[in-house]
């Protein structure tokens, strides 16, 4: 092939070159140079099959079988881990639902506790208003007891005087049999 | 692909087919067989490309891949896969010799068509020797691994009896067209591109012309990077196929 800077001299010799390869001017045909390029083929397709076959292939396949390798550890490993996050939340909710059960029973203790002081200091107070009103009903009686004896002692003066200012004699046997009575009644 | 076409004296004078001369790099002297030509140049520059991308790029063996070496991974993986699904599990053993063609081939492909580059892939000296290569691997693993019922290849079972010489001949023609088929598809599909482009840059000697003519050129220019892949794909998959008959033969 001629070069781009083409003299006049040198398109001659392609020319010549061109009619020297074969008379249809096609150097495909130009068996002379045949044995060139069928050896230089032959060595150059060695040297590429050499280079593929011995270095790149080997190479390259190690390569995509590590990799392939790796995929598959970095799928197990993430597989591994998600197990893992998944167990750690089961573990987390129970620990939860335990959490939620000790409470309510501390909650439901504490409620029973006091609940017995409350019962025990409710007793306490009811013995203690039974006993102010015990006390007082005593006192009253006692005041109704005081009550009726003056009254009757009242009674019985009040009648004494009244049969003496009416001029009659007061028997104070009969008077005290008449207020007793009336006092029943 | 410089500009051939010179203007000398009356008219375009065009040389599309001067970019694939195969010539001593050095000196001017006859083409022996170990001569460094052009040719020679840039097979090893797409050893030097294949071994930038699959040894140096891969040179980290990085869990976490560079881009280079993601090139080279999405390459292996793609050529993997294709030899896995088409020739089947048995034909991996071959991944290596599959990859080198393959790899070849593109590479070749595509540094072809560089500016002022020489397209190895457009000789059918080349790509011959690639298809032979294929042809005999497959004849050779066919009878290997499955002795004379390899010719089952060429008898169709599942045809009626009376056609089955007719077909037997139709398949064995096939078979051996295939090398044929193999080289030219790939040779004349590289050789055409690079050819028509070296046919419009002639014309862009001309000024009234050279404004489409260069739309031209990059029209096809973007046609032949579909080519190179889709050629370098096909050659591939293809071997796939053969493989796929030496292995598993029987329709």
């Amino acid at each position: 092939m001629a070069s781009g800077t083409t003299s006049v001299e040198h398109a001659a010799d392609a020319a010549a070159h061109g009619a020297e390869a074969s008379g249809a001017g096609m150097p495909q045909l130009d068996f002379s140079t045949f044995p060139n390029q069928i050896f230089w083929l032959l060595v150059t397709l060695v040297v590429i099959y050499f280079a593929l076959s011995r270095i790149a292939i080997p190479r390259i396949s190690a390569v995509l079988a590590e990799r392939a390798g790796t995929i598959t550890n970095d799928i197990a490993a993430a597989e591994e881990l998600k197990q893992k996050a998944e167990a750690a939340e089961a573990a987390y909710q129970k620990a939860l639902v335990d959490a939620r059960a000790e409470a309510s029973r501390i909650v439901a203790e504490a409620k029973a506790e006091i609940q017995a002081e409350l019962d025990i200091e409710l007793k306490k107070a009811d013995a203690a208003i039974s006993a102010k009103t015990a006390e007082s009903e005593k006192a009253i009686a006692e005041i109704r007891a005081g009550a009726v004896k003056s009254v009757t002692a009242v009674a019985k003066d009040a009648a004494k005087e009244i049969v003496s200012a009416m001029g009659g004699k007061a028997d104070a046997k009969a008077v005290t049999a008449a207020v007793t009575a009336r006092m029943k009644g | 692909m410089a500009t051939e076409a010179h203007e000398e004296g009356t008219g375009l004078v065009f040389h599309p087919l001067d970019q694939f001369i195969v010539k001593p790099l050095f000196g001017d002297g006859p083409i022996h067989w170990y001569t460094i030509t052009n040719a020679t140049l840039w097979m090893a520059l797409s050893v030097v490309a294949i071994v930038a991308l699959f040894v140096l790029g891969s040179r980290g063996r990085a869990i976490i891949p560079t881009r280079t070496q993601s090139i080279g991974e999405l390459i292996y993986g793609f050529t993997y896969k294709m030899v896995e699904d088409v020739a089947g599990k048995d034909a991996i053993k071959f991944f290596p010799y599959v990859l080198t063609l393959f790899m070849f081939v593109l590479f070749s492909n595509y540094l072809g068509l560089l500016p002022m580059s020489f397209a190895t892939t457009s000789h059918i000296a080349v790509t011959a020797v690639l298809a032979m290569a294929v042809f005999l691997t497959v004849t050779i693993v066919g009878f290997v691994k499955n002795g004379s019922k390899f010719l089952g290849l060429f008898w169709v079972s599942s045809a009626p009896l009376a056609l089955r010489p007719i077909l037997a001949v139709i398949e064995l023609i096939s078979y051996f067209v295939r090398p044929v088929s193999h080289s030219i598809r790939l040779g004349g599909n590289i050789m055409a591109g690079h050819a028509v482009m070296k046919v419009f840059a002639g014309f862009a000697a001309v000024a009234v012309i050279s404004p489409v003519s260069v739309g031209a050129i990059s029209a096809i220019y973007g046609l032949e990077m579909l080519v190179a892949g889709v050629q370098a794909y096909v050659f591939t998959i293809l071997t796939c196929v053969y493989l796929k008959d030496a292995l598993h033969p029987g329709h």
